[in-house]
């Protein structure tokens, strides 16, 4: 046996840039993965034409869910015209054919860096989120074998340990992004570095999220409506940013996570962050027909 | 090899502790020989005998962190039945978390050095399930003023504290959740002489107060002298002599424990 037998070289082998063997196994995780909610699944990690770091984990789900009828949007930190996100978007439309939008509600498959759009997601969208550390427990636990075996004992008091300290330290949870979350009552994952407003979009939400850590190798699953709660003290409640009272200096939209914009004089403005949901309030108050969605936020208050 | 003891006061007491005939090897080294021994409730037992005489393995053993090659342990109480060393990994660190309090002669095992003194103690807590932060910050207070730490310390890392402070972390730590059984592998070792007698002290009282069982493993007979209601003496992994403390420290029997008792006096 050797691999040119294994191998074929045809078209359709390599459509989306992957080969048919990375997409498969990708797939048996990424079932695995909604099997167990939460539950890291380890996976070889292709090199794909970007480094490590920058999205490689989600690139490789995207390039594994699309095909050439998905409608496919990338956002990063919320806003469609990065970089970053420009780049992934331009990639995944040429290997793939797939048609690309900045429009959420247009999107078949959504890969992010760090945002939950503003926007609900529907039953039939697929949440890509780019993970740089999948581990939750690797604050608390530098050894990995023993993070496994935590993990398998569900022996997470040390999560609850690290908070103890921000709060005896600052008086506060000073967790901000990657707020380490229960689910389906069972496993503790890391959301991605998204902040602590959009972790409640992710509980009994209808779309599938996945979240993949290429440089890590390991992706895990939020299903649809399934629990995803955030670890708390009983008598310490889960707070989101305080950003339901700032208002976009750009659209006027009041109510969402917003971007602070300093100014030379000290003071702040404020930005949406979810750049389409604010060109979108722009277009509609300059009196063009846009359908804005439900929010998961209604006057800065969970829906 | 099974040890009769001679315990009056407690004959009629069921132990709390039994250890059949335990035995351990490292490759080559018979670590710990055929050991057996009782606890009864609300009593110490002292361990004592040169570096590398097994008192020490035993102890983790005891401890569940060792599995032993041949032997039983079972502990007298509700939640449990039957020999612990077949307990499974998830089983056997319940248990631990909730019965069995340690206190290591290195604070680095049993401490998380970066974290609040009042932390440590809480990490106990937590692992038992408590979730409310108020009530861990008490617990947490409780314990540490037991094991008379400094309270304007109470959120200070063990880093940053003496050897003496960093023993009474770790025995609030052990205390909080008021284990059933209390191991204490060389407490005093590496203080300086005033210090030990402070932390003996703390030891003392809160076994006094609070009636815990205790094993303590120490070279230091003065310690266990200090402590304990009956000795073990073990030497090259095996178990010499054993019987009431004052038996042993004024008509021992064995010569090993003779050349101990001299040595020290």
């Amino acid at each position: 046996m050797s691999l040119s037998s294994l191998t074929k070289d045809w078209e359709p082998m390599s459509y989306g840039f992957l080969d048919a063997s990375a997409k498969r196994e990708i797939r048996r995780k990424m079932l695995k993965a909604v099997a167990v909610p939460g539950c890291q699944m380890p996976y070889a990690s292709r090199e794909v034409p970007m480094a490590r770091g920058w999205g490689t984990g989600g690139l490789q789900v995207s390039l594994t869910l699309v095909n050439p009828k998905t409608t496919v949007k990338v956002i990063d930190q919320g806003a469609d015209d990065s970089v970053n996100a420009a780049s992934i978007r331009r990639f995944l439309a040429r290997v793939s054919g797939a048609p690309t939008t900045l429009d959420t509600l247009e999107a078949d498959l959504i890969q992010s860096r760090h945002r939950i759009p503003e926007e609900k997601l529907r039953a039939d969208q697929v949440l890509v989120l780019q993970v740089p550390n999948p581990e939750p427990l690797r604050p608390v636990q530098p050894n990995m074998s023993i993070a496994r075996q935590m993990h398998a004992d569900a022996d997470y008091g040390r999560m609850w340990l690290q908070l103890y300290e921000q709060i005896v330290r600052s008086g506060r949870v000073m967790q901000g992004a990657s707020y380490p979350s229960l689910v389906n009552g069972r496993h503790v994952m890391t959301p991605s570095p998204i902040p602590r407003w959009d972790v409640p979009k992710l509980h009994m939400a209808e779309h599938l999220t996945i979240l993949s850590a290429g440089r890590e190798k390991r992706l895990h699953a939020v299903p649809p409506f399934t629990r995803v709660e955030p670890l708390v003290f009983d008598d310490v409640p889960y707070k989101v940013e305080e950003h339901g009272e700032l208002i976009c200096g750009r659209s006027g939209a009041k109510g969402f996570f917003m971007n602070e914009i300093p100014q030379d004089d000290g003071t702040s403005t404020y930005e949406i962050s979810d750049s389409d949901y604010g060109v979108k309030t722009i277009r509609q108050a300059e009196g063009a027909q846009v359908h804005l969605g439900e929010t998961w936020y209604k006057n800065g208050e969970l829906s | 090899m099974t040890i009769a003891l001679d315990a009056p006061r407690l004959v009629q007491a069921q132990p709390l502790l039994t250890a059949q005939n335990v035995s351990k090897s490292y490759g080559d080294v018979q670590a710990v020989r055929d050991v057996s021994a009782e606890v009864f409730p609300g009593e110490v037992l002292g361990i004592v005998g040169e570096s590398g005489s097994g008192k020490s393995t035993f102890l983790r053993m005891l401890n569940l962190e060792e599995t032993p090659d041949t032997g039983t342990y079972t502990l007298d109480l509700p939640e449990v039945e039957g020999n612990l060393f077949e307990l499974d990994r998830f089983a056997r660190r319940m248990l631990c978390a909730k019965r069995i309090g340690i206190v290591y002669q290195n604070p680095h095992l049993g401490l998380l050095m970066n974290h609040s003194s009042s932390g440590n103690v809480a990490e106990r807590l937590l692992v038992a399930g408590e979730r409310r932060f108020t009530e861990l910050r008490e617990r947490a207070s409780e314990a540490l003023q037991a094991s008379e730490f400094p309270l304007e310390r109470l959120d200070a890392p063990p880093i940053e504290l003496s050897g003496g402070m960093q023993q009474r972390v770790q025995l609030a730590k052990a205390i909080a959740l008021e284990p059933a059984l209390l191991l204490l592998d060389e407490p005093t070792t590496g203080l300086d002489v005033s210090v030990q007698a402070l932390v003996l002290d703390t030891l003392k009282r809160l076994q006094q107060d609070r009636n815990i069982t205790m094993v303590i493993v120490s070279h230091d007979l003065g310690v266990i002298r200090t402590l304990a209601d009956r000795v073990m003496v073990m030497r090259r992994g095996a178990v010499v002599e054993a019987g009431l403390a004052d038996q042993i420290f004024q008509d021992p029997q064995h010569a090993y424990t003779q050349q101990l008792v001299h040595a020290k006096l």
